[in-house]
């Protein structure tokens, strides 16, 4: 066998494994798509796109379940975490990142330390707050949770950012007499933009996920985030599931992640790994 | 020179108060949701309450300890949830190293390759877990319809009923949604390796695999390590995918589909308590584990 018929069937293979890792990605995602494309008793055909695409699937799940106002939901919940897990987390960054003090490193590592934590751990405890705050079956139940999450992690990934802002920035502000406060919303908040893509993205695709607290803290269909409604379509016999309807549910809250994702690939990829390699 | 010395220090106290007063609403909402949570779930571990009425609960020491310790169905899910880590993280550890190299070599389509990968690590767990469970259906399953097809079986598997296969379904899930995670945390550590030894070994006419395990792999073990704790400290606590797929059953239940099961469908909130108390005991052991390591790492950086 020549050198270059070998070279070229290594390149072959190697294409081969790419294309395999390709379908294994992307398979499940896409029979999701044509399942949520067929009509009645086409679903139990394994045929392998839709002979005619049945989209009165899309619209049942709307029509059986408030599934409009859970999507509204999840979106109101999502939107909050995010916005309040940034708010506090750019402060504590800019005190952690920026100005040294006793404790400070045993302080970070405890906000990593509360990450790692299993949300059942505080099930039961949180389960009391919430009702004493009088929040049960109220979608802010799930807002005040969900920082448990979001925050640590936002605030990690912000530290890490703010530790790399060049210093002279710094040092012109506190010669013009800007206060702290000044310096983090004048100076450093408009450089940020970045790492708050970042980190919010990855706070908004965890609290538009979560199952666990969202299953237990809220009752009604009308209080239910979209993971939860999904996820209890399975309830009833384990043989009638309409099946069509679930994948139709799925693609259309999945449909917008994957958008976000492969918009921003690469920052995610970035948030992704300053959390853990250089942590 | 006093007064500037002065005004330093001045400085240094201003923005040491302001350090605080930062911290301050971030550390009072983690006290809030995490802290208090905790604390009153440990508490609770050691009363007998009852979620219809928590406010009136007495004390009984361990009893709930001593109960969980004698419960074979809470060894069970131990057991199931110890198997599901080990099998699933070395899968993913392996399966992530081979993508992370192959995302690292240069060819055409790379970028869209490495969106693709992200795919499944984007997709809401519950979704993956749904369109699995239909994916390994034992009538309808087009897993089953394609190993029929190709003849790997001669009759359809009951994925999802059979007590070993079940395990085998939940696994190959987890790892179809978490490798990618895996490959990246490996593939952001192959990029950061020095290219001279590469260079040295290709001038020398090292085979490929050798420069892979005695020049790669040693390197490369650090970002491994870190990216295997975090994939064991979720593994251990997962619920979303095996109860979104299996629900209660025995086979796959895990320790936090147990606890939960206690605490709201039992309504058993001390019992159920205990057992996410002994949970969280086992996690926070790992984790003290992985901070010990990361906070040596970094002091070998400095």
């Amino acid at each position: 066998m020549s050198r270059s018929l070998r070279q070229n069937l290594g390149r072959l293979a190697f294409y081969l494994l790419l294309a395999v890792l390709l379908v294994y990605t992307i398979f499940p995602f896409y029979w999701a798509i044509v399942t949520s494309l067929k009509a009645g008793s086409e679903v139990f055909q394994p045929t392998p796109f839709p002979l005619r695409p049945a989209w009165n699937n899309y619209v049942v799940v709307f029509q059986e379940q408030p599934f409009g106002r859970q999507i509204l939901n999840s979106l109101f919940v999502a939107v909050s975490v995010v916005l309040l897990s940034l708010a506090l987390a750019v402060l504590a960054a800019f005190a952690l990142g920026r100005i040294p003090f006793k404790g400070r490193r045993l302080l970070l590592f405890t906000i990593l330390g509360v990450s790692m934590f299993p949300q059942i751990a505080v099930l039961s405890g949180m389960f009391e707050l919430i009702r004493w705050m009088g929040l049960y079956n109220n979608l802010l139940s799930l807002v005040i949770s969900y920082m448990i999450f979001t925050l640590p992690f936002t605030v990690w990934v912000l530290t890490t950012f703010m530790r790399e802002l060049p210093k002279e920035l710094e040092e012109a502000a506190i010669v013009d007499g800007a206060s702290p406060f000044v310096i983090v919303t004048q100076v450093f908040l408009p450089l940020m933009g970045p790492a708050l893509v970042t980190t919010g993205l990855l706070a908004f695709i965890a609290a538009w996920n979560e199952f666990l607290f969202a299953l237990t803290f809220t009752l009604s269909s009308e209080q239910r985030t979209v993971p939860v409604a999904i996820g209890l379509i399975s309830g009833a016999s384990a043989f009638e599931l309409p099946w069509a309807n679930i994948m139709a549910a799925s693609v259309i809250v999945t449909v917008p992640l994957i958008l976000l994702v492969l918009v921003f690939q690469r920052r995610i990829v970035s948030g992704l790994t300053a959390g853990a390699v250089k942590g | 020179m006093a007064a500037r010395a002065n005004a330093g220090s001045a400085l240094t106290r201003q923005r040491l108060k302001s350090a605080w007063l930062f911290l301050t609403p971030m550390l009072v909402v983690l006290a809030l949701v995490a802290g208090w949570p905790l604390l009153r779930t440990i508490s609770f571990s050691f009363t007998d309450a009852h979620l219809s009425n928590l406010d009136d609960s007495s004390f009984i020491g361990f009893e709930n300890y001593v109960f969980l310790l004698q419960d074979p169905d809470w060894w069970r899910a131990v057991q199931n949830t110890i198997f599901f880590t080990v099998v699933s993280v070395s899968i993913e550890t392996v399966l992530g190293l081979l993508i992370a190299l192959a995302l690292n070599a240069h060819f055409k389509g790379r970028g869209l390759l490495r969106a693709a990968v992200l795919i499944p690590w984007a997709i809401p767990t519950v979704v993956s877990a749904q369109m699995w469970r239909w994916m390994f259906n034992d009538v309808y399953g087009v897993i089953n319809e394609i190993m029929l097809s190709t003849g790997l079986i001669t009759e359809p598997w009951a994925w999802l009923a059979d007590p070993q296969l079940s395990m085998a379904a939940v696994i190959a899930v987890d790892v179809w949604k978490t490798t990618p995670f895996m490959a990246l945390l490996i593939l952001a550590g192959l990029q950061m390796l020095p290219q001279d030894c590469y260079e040295n070994a290709k001038i020398d006419g090292v085979h490929p695999v050798v420069v892979f395990f005695k020049v790669t792999l040693p390197l490369l073990k650090p970002a491994i390590l870190v990216a295997v704790i975090f994939r064991t400290l979720d593994a251990l606590r997962i619920f979303d995918l095996i109860y979104v797929m299996q629900g209660n059953k025995q086979d796959t239940m895990s320790m936090s589909i147990y606890a939960r099961q206690q605490l709201v469908d039992f309504q058993d909130v001390g019992y159920g308590s205990a057992a996410a108390t002994l949970l969280f005991m086992i996690i926070a052991l790992f984790t003290v584990i992985y901070l010990y390591l990361g906070g040596i790492g970094r002091e070998e950086k400095a």
